[in-house]
């Protein structure tokens, strides 16, 4: 898994709420048997117009030039519905390190943490001042203080993660690596539920 | 102070709890599907370790299928693939797999409680967010990522927080007319597609009580469409009645033992719950969806909100944005509304007992000439006794094709799709853009106001078509 430390970027504002997995990636994409290259059918159907990718829609966000960079924010509830876990590769593969929201669904907010995307929660206050900046106005996030500032106004937040996530995203551990080394636990635990 | 039966669960399975963390939390049941488990074989792989307890893991296809002539190579070269992909992780790995013309394949969800392999007081996960379906038994049963897939295949366990917990308390009776589905609508519209996020919900009170299992699971396999880990209910006569009998059920002497542990499952009089909601089963009208997530629900004659009744101006962007989607007016009556599709069918309403309903409404009658119909049981199990049953003569009659089992035009994965700008009157769970096909305009429902569709080719009252 990538690791995550410190990012100063610019952001993509996608002022739309309950963000469902079925916009990130739709079903129709589903049928590969591999992890790679889902980020070019990121939110396929906002972005073109019958499918068709020789005609991006022009009031989608990620078809807007002046967007740019590795920072998602997206109104509240984001990543609601199914559980597939292609709406992160999707994310990730695109190019976004972190997404920002004032609301995640449960799901999506593990699937992101597992795949080295930072899902980071902030106030509704805050995620206004973000989409009141400017295409050219970056924010930091600073995993370690568990902060992310707007750079130009220097307003700032403090984010929640556990500690245990935070380690595996400073370091770019996985859960499987740690439970491969809990086997012995497990198998004694198993004997007690029998 | 007490526990609740969520808490009796979930703390009997935690290996550990790391300090600041999530838990270790061991999983008794796990299912797979052709779509979410792929990578999850290959991470394994490319790891070099073994599945750890493959016989505790139990596969079938269902969400990449075709309804009509399974017995056919699938025709799509990609679904064909991830199917065929399936079949050789499973025979490599030792695991169990009802495949397409198996006599046990179908919903993952439809399956497992049907062949008694779901049971109460289990863990039950699925790369699947619609695994809340199982907890109707009294089991904690939750849809997972694929990463997850990945640490139950490597361990059979996975790594998550508790969730809060929730109590949703309907009492009295219901209106005729009035079935499962209306219910869970009514609660999703009540408190929005975000409602139960971080919670898991415990579904409770004499309604609930007096709901069938098909019923029951139809509440629980929602409980996702309000954001909640999963939602559950405790077991009682009815579960015991349903699973008695079953192919895996316990048998003999060991049937009682678990009889007696199952017994202990329910919430102490004194357990506390973050969120406590109460709702009157007399409130709840046949209910229908307006826009573009499940909780954009009303009553079947109530009208779309108007504009002006929605202040935050986030909030307001997003309902115009649904009501283009969706074609409709703010303000506008649904009821009298033509409907080019009607679907039945998805891990939300394929069983017998929803068959039943449709049934009992159509029999003798023809469906309307304009409308469409996609009709597909949930499993080769549901399809054989609605032969046995002679419902399959009164769809035929009505002019109506009962097809194969599999998930179909609830995501749209396969060819059952419905074209851009009509309408779909659908018992399945998610009326998202696009969810039944690029621009197709979902309208979620009962079984029986789909029915009423059926025969109207409207959005109809049901109540006013009973006797």
């Amino acid at each position: 898994m990538q690791s995550l430390q410190k990012i100063t970027s610019k952001f993509i504002p996608l002022r739309i709420e309950n963000v469902d997995t079925d916009q990130i990636i739709p079903a129709r994409f589903l049928k590969a048997t591999t992890k790679e290259g889902f980020g070019k059918n990121l939110f396929r159907d906002w972005r073109y117009e019958n499918d068709d990718e020789t005609k991006p829609k022009a009031d989608f966000v990620l078809n807007q030039k002046q967007y740019t960079g590795a920072i998602l924010v997206a109104a509240k509830n984001f990543g609601c519905g199914s559980s597939r876990e292609h709406a992160a590769w999707s994310i990730q593969d695109y190019g976004f390190k972190v997404v920002v929201s004032s609301f995640f669904a449960d799901i999506f907010k593990n699937n992101a943490l597992n795949n080295g995307v930072l899902p980071v929660t902030v106030t509704d206050a805050f995620l206004q001042q973000i989409f009141a900046q400017g295409p050219d106005d970056t924010l930091t996030i600073d995993l370690e203080k568990q902060t992310i500032t707007i750079d130009k106004t220097g307003a700032a937040e403090t984010f929640d993660i556990n500690a245990y996530k935070k380690t595996c995203m400073l370091n770019g551990y996985d859960d499987i690596d740690y439970l491969l080394s809990m086997k012995e636990a497990i198998e004694k635990f198993e004997e007690t539920i029998k | 102070m007490g526990n609740t039966i969520f808490d009796k669960i979930w703390d009997k399975h935690v290996v550990k709890t790391i300090e600041d963390g999530p838990s270790v939390l061991y999983i008794d049941k796990h299912f797979i599907h052709e779509v979410t488990s792929p990578q999850a074989f290959s991470g394994i792989e490319k790891r070099g370790a073994k599945l750890f307890r493959p016989k505790q893991i139990v596969a079938t296809a269902d969400h990449n299928v075709p309804t009509l002539h399974q017995e056919l190579p699938i025709a799509d070269a990609l679904s064909r693939f991830q199917v065929d992909t399936l079949i050789d992780n499973c025979k490599k790995h030792g695991i169990e797999l009802y495949g397409l013309g198996h006599k046990h394949q179908g919903i993952v969800h439809v399956i497992g409680p049907e062949l008694g392999i779901t049971q109460p007081g289990m863990t039950i996960v699925c790369g699947d967010s619609h695994t809340s379906t199982h907890g109707a038994f009294g089991s904690v049963a939750f849809g997972i990522g694929t990463s997850e897939v990945e640490m139950v295949f490597a361990s059979q366990c996975i790594m998550q927080t508790k969730p809060k917990a929730m109590r949703i308390n309907i009492d009295g009776e219901l209106h005729k007319g009035v079935v499962s589905k209306d219910i869970i609508l009514y609660i999703i519209a009540k408190i929005s597609a975000s409602g139960a996020t971080g919670y898991f919900v415990e579904y409770a009170g004499s309604a609930i009580r007096a709901l069938s299992m098909e019923a029951r699971m139809t509440i629980c396999n929602m409980s996702i469409e309000m954001g909640a880990r999963g939602g559950m209910i405790a077991p009682d006569q009815t579960t015991f009645d349903y699973m008695e009998g079953r192919l895996f059920a316990p048998k003999g002497a060991e049937w009682d033992a678990k009889l007696a542990q199952w017994k202990e499952l329910y919430t102490d009089a004194d357990a506390k719950f973050d969120m406590e909601i109460n709702i009157n089963a007399q409130d709840i009208e046949p209910m229908i969806t307006y826009g573009t997530n499940p909780g954009m629900g009303l009553s079947v004659t109530g009208k779309v909100p108007t504009l002006e009744s929605i202040t935050d101006p986030t909030e307001k962007q997003n309902f115009e944005k649904a009501m283009k989607y969706m074609g409709l007016t703010p303000g506008q009556t649904l009821l009298g509304m033509p409907v080019q599709h009607v679907f039945i069918g998805s891990c939300t309403n394929s069983r017998i007992e929803d068959f039943r309903l449709v049934a009992s409404i159509i029999k003798g009658k023809q469906k309307d000439p304009n409308v469409k119909t996609l009709v597909v049981p949930g499993s080769q199990e549901v399809a054989k006794q609605i032969k046995a049953e002679g419902l399959d003569k009164i769809f035929e009659a009505a002019g109506i094709e009962i097809r194969q089992a599999g998930c179909s035009a609830c995501l749209g994965m396969n060819e059952d799709k419905i074209p851009a700008g009509e309408y779909c009157i659908s018992t399945s769970n998610r009326n998202f853009e696009g969810r039944q096909g690029a621009g197709a305009r979902t309208m979620l429902v009962s079984p029986l106001t789909a029915a009423a569709a059926l025969l109207t080719g409207k959005i109809s009252d049901i109540r006013t078509m009973l006797n």
